[in-house]
């Protein structure tokens, strides 16, 4: 078989689409004013940041004005929880909840807060990787000033039921964010009828360029700035905006939230027609609800072989893929995510996430399929581990 | 994470992988907790070790290490085996990033381990001449 080329990584990152660059071109040496400038250079670049934000609204569900553009999905991670801490600490709320296999964007903020002297309860997932709704509320106490839920896990794809955890809060009177980097473009998001008070998005998750995201803010919730300096973004985000990102975004979200679930269903086939196949091979389960998740996510673990070495070989083969081993991190520990699932260290280190898009073919399929099971063959020939599983030996 | 050409060609075409039947020692440090598991097999014929073979479970510096130790070692008496540093692995593979340095003294001390069992099969005590295994912190 020929080697072929698969981008299967597209949770990390995506491409540009042809689309969003070509909207974005004209605002590099030919409409580069500033969107601050009085004349009509300037004019026509604010306008133009105007009709992006538009959009973005559309896509949520949301008024133009409760949209703020960011420089990324962590900075609307870092404002949504610093900026809503900082305003109700005055109230003398000074406990926030969220979940314990957040983004590094989230917990990495909550435990800056720790520090500050914000406490955080740190909800658990279930072996299938759902927030029950029922813990938040038990969670949420009288002076909880923030509850922060993702829309979908960035390693496994599980979708929290947004809509029911917002109804706890509301129902104790406490505000709801969620970090929808992940979601955006591949569930339908209504931030009006979820009840969702805040949201973070992220541009390149969505065929946008890498440095432009957003911060849905319901109206009525006033949040401090993060960035000071000028009057951009209604005084609450300073620094010149990036017009042609934004326009970018503003273009990427429009077709990422177009037919949604069209889209999906042949994503979802050609995903699951993965997940059958990967989990062919034996030793290997499946990481998370199989139903609950996002539409190109899969994430299985497979026992016997570490995941940077699994990584390191499908990308010989032409594969772009991640994992949640320690190894692709630096760090010692694998994923928190596969550690909150309840999987051991050993475990967790032989995981493999692919994310793919409709581009995916079913060639792509076909090979990914044909391949992996080879390298998992010459890894584990060579892994101590296997060969002490084989012998039913303890490896721990 | 950048890995140099070297590293890249050892991980890709590990050299000498495999089990030794009737080795004269055998090592394995580390431990799948961590990620990475090193299992030496050593023959040695006069003082010199004549075969070595390596099993690894880890990523792709942990087996890269291992290819490249048991190439400097092969064919060499027992006393250049004993004095192969971590830092001569690293060398010897262009370098490895900082991060993963450790594998290199897992590897290491996976040779020592398996010179201290073939010591201890010959009724010597290994410790005053290898010296101590380090295992990694969990």
């Amino acid at each position: 078989m020929d080697k072929r080329s698969i981008y299967a990584d597209n949770a990390a990152t995506t491409a540009v689409s042809e689309e969003v660059l070509n909207a974005m071109l004209p605002y590099f040496r030919t409409a580069y004013g500033n969107a601050s400038s009085i004349y009509k250079l300037g004019r026509d670049a604010q306008r133009d940041v105007e009709a992006a934000r538009e959009k973005v609204a559309a896509a949520l569900g949301a008024a133009p004005a409760e949209i703020f553009f960011t420089s990324c999905g962590s900075e609307a991670d870092n404002w949504a929880l610093k900026g809503t801490v900082e305003t109700m600490a005055k109230k003398g709320k000074k406990h926030i909840v969220t979940s314990v296999f957040e983004h590094h964007a989230i917990l990495h903020t909550a435990q800056y807060l720790e520090k500050h002297g914000i406490e955080v309860t740190y909800v658990p997932v279930s072996d299938k990787g759902l927030v029950s709704p029922e813990d938040v509320k038990n969670a949420i106490r009288e002076d909880t000033a923030l509850v922060s839920i993702m829309f979908a896990n960035n390693e496994i794809g599980t979708i929290q039921p947004i809509a029911e955890i917002a109804a706890v809060c509301h129902e104790k009177g406490v505000l709801f964010h969620t970090d929808a980097v992940q979601a955006v473009g591949h569930v339908d998001i209504d931030v009006k009828k979820m009840g969702i008070d805040m949201l973070s998005l992220s541009g390149h998750k969505i065929h946008a360029q890498k440095g432009i995201g957003a911060l849905y803010v319901r109206k009525g919730i006033v949040l401090p700035n993060l960035i000071h300096g000028g009057a951009q973004e209604r005084n609450k985000r300073a620094g010149t905006e990036n017009v042609p990102a934004i326009v970018g975004l503003g273009v990427a979200i429009e077709a990422a939230t177009k037919n949604i679930s069209e889209k999906n269903v042949s994503i979802t086939a050609k995903r699951n027609r993965l997940i059958d196949g990967i989990l062919k091979i034996p030793y290997t389960r499946l990481n998370g609800d199989r139903d609950k998740r996002l539409p190109g996510n899969l994430n299985i673990s497979i026992e016997g072989i570490e995941g940077e070495s699994l990584l390191l070989m499908l990308d010989m083969y032409g594969i772009c893929a991640s994992s949640g081993s320690a190894c692709t991190s630096g760090s010692l520990d694998p994923s928190h995510v596969l550690l909150s699932i309840g999987l051991k260290h050993e475990i967790a280190h032989g995981s493999l996430r692919l994310s793919i898009e409709d581009d995916i073919t079913d060639e792509d399929v076909d090979y990914i399929l044909e391949v992996l099971p080879q390298i998992v063959d010459k890894l584990r020939s060579m892994s101590p581990v296997w060969e002490k599983m084989m012998k039913g030996e303890s490896y721990e | 994470m950048l890995y140099s050409e070297k590293v890249l060609d050892h991980f890709s075409n590990p050299r000498n992988v495999g089990e030794i039947e009737d080795a004269d020692g055998v090592g394995e440090v580390g431990n799948a907790k961590c990620g990475d598991i090193m299992k030496m097999y050593l023959k040695i014929d006069k003082g010199v070790i004549s075969d070595v073979k390596f099993k690894t479970y880890g990523c792709g510096a942990a087996v890269a290490t291992s290819s490249m130790a048991t190439e400097l070692i092969k064919g060499k008496p027992v006393e250049d085996a004993l004095k192969l540093t971590n830092a001569a692995v690293v060398e010897a593979l262009d370098g490895l990033p900082q991060v993963k340095i450790h594998c290199s003294v897992l590897a290491e001390q996976a040779i020592k381990s398996a010179l201290s069992d073939y010591y201890t099969r010959q009724g010597i005590d290994p410790l005053p001449i290898v010296g101590e295994i380090k295992e990694p912190e969990e």
